[in-house]
């Protein structure tokens, strides 16, 4: 041990120093997209690079919640574009954290069927796109439960031999509208007393769950580990995929319409180019991509009316028309009561 | 002396239990990363196509470098400033003890209160979380590690070598710089080692005070993201690959530590 | 010898403006919401409440953290139950062979906390390596459900912090006075009852550290609970996560850790105490 040790520590200290000074350089793309993993083309940074010129940055969030929290901590800062289900879109839109969609850049919005252009939340699309819509049921192993589950109490109340083998969704939103809708209340109650009764029935509910799950729930089909999952139905067809034993049903009880949307925020410095990558997105061509990859529903008339009709046959939760799924109800944003659900949630989850 | 006879057999049983116990599921992945179906259920071969697709991954690429800028930033901070800390409180004339409740706190408190109470400070200061966030919070703990380790060896130096310097006319740069930073080199550079350890691995704290976007992804936060998506065979190369990184800085700071041991 | 002036102000005060600033005060602040009202989408409202900390205290919640000091409880004392033996073998190897030994004790203890929680998903779940393992050896049952539970989470903790309690039981115990233990056999004391009135006692400063160590990393733990309890089983750690990223309650999870870190903190005094009240003549000084 000598000197020499003590000045390379000092120079090895200045040098690392310098890097220090290096970093914080932003990211060069032109836009930053966050969505939910997997829920774009792999190669869409590619694809919209040749089609545009422009460079995307894509990123994951896992839930809405997740994004959200983000998004109100950092007032929007750093991201361009995100997607996130009708009802935090509203939220959104209320906080004023939106920008609003500059229409003649996005010639592409005809293509949305006429019931996508009206949805209650956002009636003409002043603020967001619908990407991708769909409702929430139950996926099931055909080959390993019967009879067949037709109700949401199949899932919160299992017969013996599913105890044990059932996931449910954990987000705010859909947790609790399993719950409400199994009792006869609207996805949409405020009224404390039913989302009490909602609680209650989840909290019994949750000693009969293998987990809850909003991201694998579908592995866990296909690999035996569950029977009956709560899921929404285009991430159910991701197990048909791999089994075709797996089914789809919506329960007798009704349930909701999510609608997936892509909304710009009022931060960005890149609005142009994020509505050409709106624009982009209601292409016919790469929208019916997003159907036939992502296996959701898309709210785009030519695009579905491209599809391959094996497809339907397949997937036939794919084949519900616009009307058909309309019949559900829509979700909306819960205003003050949003407090209510999170606690919900927070006790459901809390408790033993 | 009883305390150094050969081990009994009973003592190599219980060493060989857990050691099994700590490296075989370290052992599965390890394996399961060349396994050609990348699922535990069966071997279907050895491959190395899981390696090959973490290479064509631009995220983890991304997040790897992310995580070795964040690692070298915090450790090099943190060992300047624990270092000095060290130094400090060692030599204090007055003891007291807020200064050292201070300085252990970061090691104690749950990472889950530090990530939420830094989320709030940046965001209610208007801060925009990214890379420089996540190594401002990584040197809280680290510092607190590398003092650790720097006064641990301190507790043994003799400050008459010091005393002598000044004696001598030598001013306080040149006696540090001299005297005391050669004397402490292997616990400084232990403590840098641990804190860079430290901070590649954390995952909580830089995910509640990382920004928007790739810019400021780790690998922890990428690995979870992987593991909460479902059990993908690039996680274990991944892991891997991480472990392997993990061994070779410990075993370089465990070989600098025999080395140097006074 | 006294440490001659060194400015040890002057030295000090980098990292301790860096602890005020970015530890201290943000912990302060989080401190200052928990006494706020919340906003619907994170943030706080200007009005003054004790609803949160009241709300910290309802049976519901105080539950969790019961039960998370269950599970931290069990957790370390499992560690404490594995390690010592351990530690004890290692420290009784021959003398060249206990730094590889110790070394290769702690190795795994540097490998990501995530990786190693991960591991046991592999191993346990429904499908994994150990239920395979069991249909190969015959078994022809129902698959054994071992994820998501309870156990599982405390499995988990105790698997990711058994290096740090050998580390530290093994450091107590190279530390003993080997003349302690002859006098005790020339005393006539039997290896059983040497262990147990002179070694055990001794070494308790070791095992201690170890487990209080094991015990506040995990009742205040996130990743376990959440990989290896599939969301059924929250800990406290959880539930300040969740307040912050799903139910976006800031006041409430501020008061969570608040409470948190009250526990921890008597934790910690205590057993600074009982270390102080068992140091002194024992343990040779290292």
């Amino acid at each position: 041990m000598n000197a020499h040790v003590g000045k390379a520590v000092s120079r090895g200290a200045a040098a690392l120093f310098g890097l220090v000074l290096g970093i914080g350089t932003a990211s060069a793309a032109d836009l930053v997209i966050s969505n939910w993993d997997g829920y774009m083309p792999k190669d869409i940074a590619e694809k919209f690079k040749a089609a545009t010129g422009l460079e995307i940055e894509v990123v994951n969030h896992a839930t809405n919640e997740e994004i959200m929290g983000k998004l109100m901590a950092s007032g929007g800062k750093g991201y361009d574009v995100v997607f996130v289900s009708s009802p935090f879109a509203e939220v959104l839109n209320n906080q004023k954290l939106l920008a609003p969609l500059d229409k003649a850049a996005i010639p592409n919005l005809a293509n949305l069927y006429p019931q996508a252009a009206a949805l209650a939340y956002d009636p003409g699309n002043s603020f967001s796109v619908p990407y991708s819509w769909g409702t929430t049921g139950l996926c099931y192993r055909s080959d390993l439960i019967s009879p067949a589950p037709t109700s949401w109490w199949d899932l919160l109340k299992p017969s013996d031999a599913v105890k044990g083998k059932t996931t449910m969704l954990a987000t705010d939103r859909w947790l609790m509208a399993a719950g409400l809708l199994a009792n006869g209340y609207s996805v949409n109650a405020t009224d404390p007393a039913q989302i009490k009764t909602a609680t209650d029935t989840l909290i019994a509910a949750k000693k009969t769950l293998l987990a809850y799950d909003d991201t694998t729930f579908y592995s866990k089909l296909v690999s035996g580990e569950a029977v009956l999952v709560h899921a929404w139905d285009g991430w159910c067809n991701y197990g048909i995929t791999e089994n075709a034993a797996i089914k789809f049903v919506v329960p007798k009880e009704g349930s909701d319409v999510f609608v997936d949307t892509i909304v710009v925020l009022k931060s960005s410095e890149h609005k142009d180019a994020a509505m050409k990558f709106l624009n982009y997105i209601l292409d016919a061509k790469n929208h019916a991509w997003v159907a036939e990859n992502i296996l959701y529903k898309v709210p785009n008339k030519p695009a579905m009316e491209s599809l391959d009709k094996a497809l339907f046959e397949k997937y036939p939760n794919l084949a519900m028309t616009p009307d058909e799924l309309l019949k559900n109800e829509l979700l909306r944003d819960l205003g003050p009561a949003q407090k209510l659900y999170s606690r919900a949630v927070s006790e459901i989850k809390a408790a033993n | 002396m009883s305390s150094v006879r050969a081990p009994s057999r009973l003592g190599g049983l219980v060493l060989a239990a857990i050691f099994a116990f700590l490296y075989v599921p370290i052992a599965v992945l390890v394996l399961l990363s060349f396994n050609a179906s990348g699922l535990p259920t069966a071997w279907t071969g050895f491959s190395l196509k899981w390696y090959g697709a973490l290479a064509g991954n631009a995220n983890i690429l991304h997040a790897a470098w992310n995580t070795l800028v964040v690692g070298l930033a915090a450790t090099a901070i943190s060992t300047v400033l624990g270092t000095l800390l060290a130094i400090g409180l060692e030599t204090r004339r007055r003891k007291g003890t807020a200064i050292e409740a201070l300085a252990f706190a970061p090691m104690v408190i749950p990472d889950i209160v530090l990530a939420v109470a830094l989320l709030t400070f940046f965001s209610s200061l208007d801060i925009t979380l990214g890379l420089p966030t996540i190594v401002v919070s990584h040197v809280i703990f680290d510092l607190a590690f590398v003092n650790a380790v720097v006064r641990a060896r301190l507790k043994h130096f003799d400050f008459s070598i010091v005393e002598a310097s000044r004696d001598l006319g030598a001013g306080y740069v040149t006696t540090f710089r001299r005297i005391l930073l050669p004397a402490l080199a292997p616990a400084i550079i232990a403590g840098a080692l641990l804190a860079f350890t430290l901070s590649i691995d954390e995952f909580i704290i830089a995910f509640f005070t990382a920004g928007a976007g790739r810019s400021s992804i780790t690998l922890p936060m990428q690995i979870y993201s992987m593991i909460r998506f479902g059990i993908t065979p690039e996680v274990n190369a991944l892991a891997t690959l991480v472990m392997g990184l993990s061994a070779t800085v410990l075993m370089i700071s465990q070989w600098l530590n025999k080395e140097q041991a006074p | 010898m006294s440490p001659p002036d060194m400015k040890s102000g002057l030295l000090v005060t980098p990292a301790v403006a860096w602890l005020v600033i970015f530890m201290l005060a943000p912990c302060l602040l989080v401190l200052s919401y928990a006494f706020l009202e919340r906003g619907t989408w994170g943030g706080v409202e200007y009005t003054l409440t004790l609803e949160n900390i009241a709300r910290a205290f309802d049976p519901l919640y105080a539950r969790v953290f019961l039960t998370s000091a269950r599970i931290a409880a069990l957790a370390t004392l499992f560690a404490v139950l594995l390690a010592y033996p351990a530690a004890y073998a290692i420290a009784r190897a021959p003398r060249r062979w206990q730094p590889v030994l110790l070394f290769f004790a702690v190795l795994p203890f540097w490998s990501n906390y995530l990786i190693r929680t991960y591991a046991w998903i592999v191993l346990l779940n429904r499908e994994g390596l150990v239920n395979n393992l069991l249909k190969a050896l015959g078994y022809r049952g129902e698959p054994l459900s071992m994820l998501y539970s309870e156990p599982a989470v405390i499995l988990g903790l105790v698997y990711n912090y058994l290096p740090f309690v050998i580390l530290a039981i093994y450091s107590a115990l190279s530390r003993l006075n080997p003349e302690l233990i002859e006098a005790s056999h020339d005393l006539g004391g039997g290896a059983l009852r040497t262990f147990w009135r002179v070694t055990l006692p001794l070494s308790l400063p070791g095992v201690a550290a170890g487990g209080v160590f094991v015990f506040v990393l995990s009742i205040g733990n996130f990743v376990t609970p959440a990989l290896l309890g599939g969301g059924r089983f929250q800990m406290i750690g959880n539930l300040v996560y969740d307040q912050f990223l799903a139910a976006n309650d800031w006041p409430f999870g501020a008061a969570l850790g608040m409470v948190l870190i009250a526990i921890m903190t008597a934790l910690l005094l205590v057993q600074a105490r009982l270390a102080a009240r068992a140091g002194g003549d024992t343990a040779r000084p290292a």
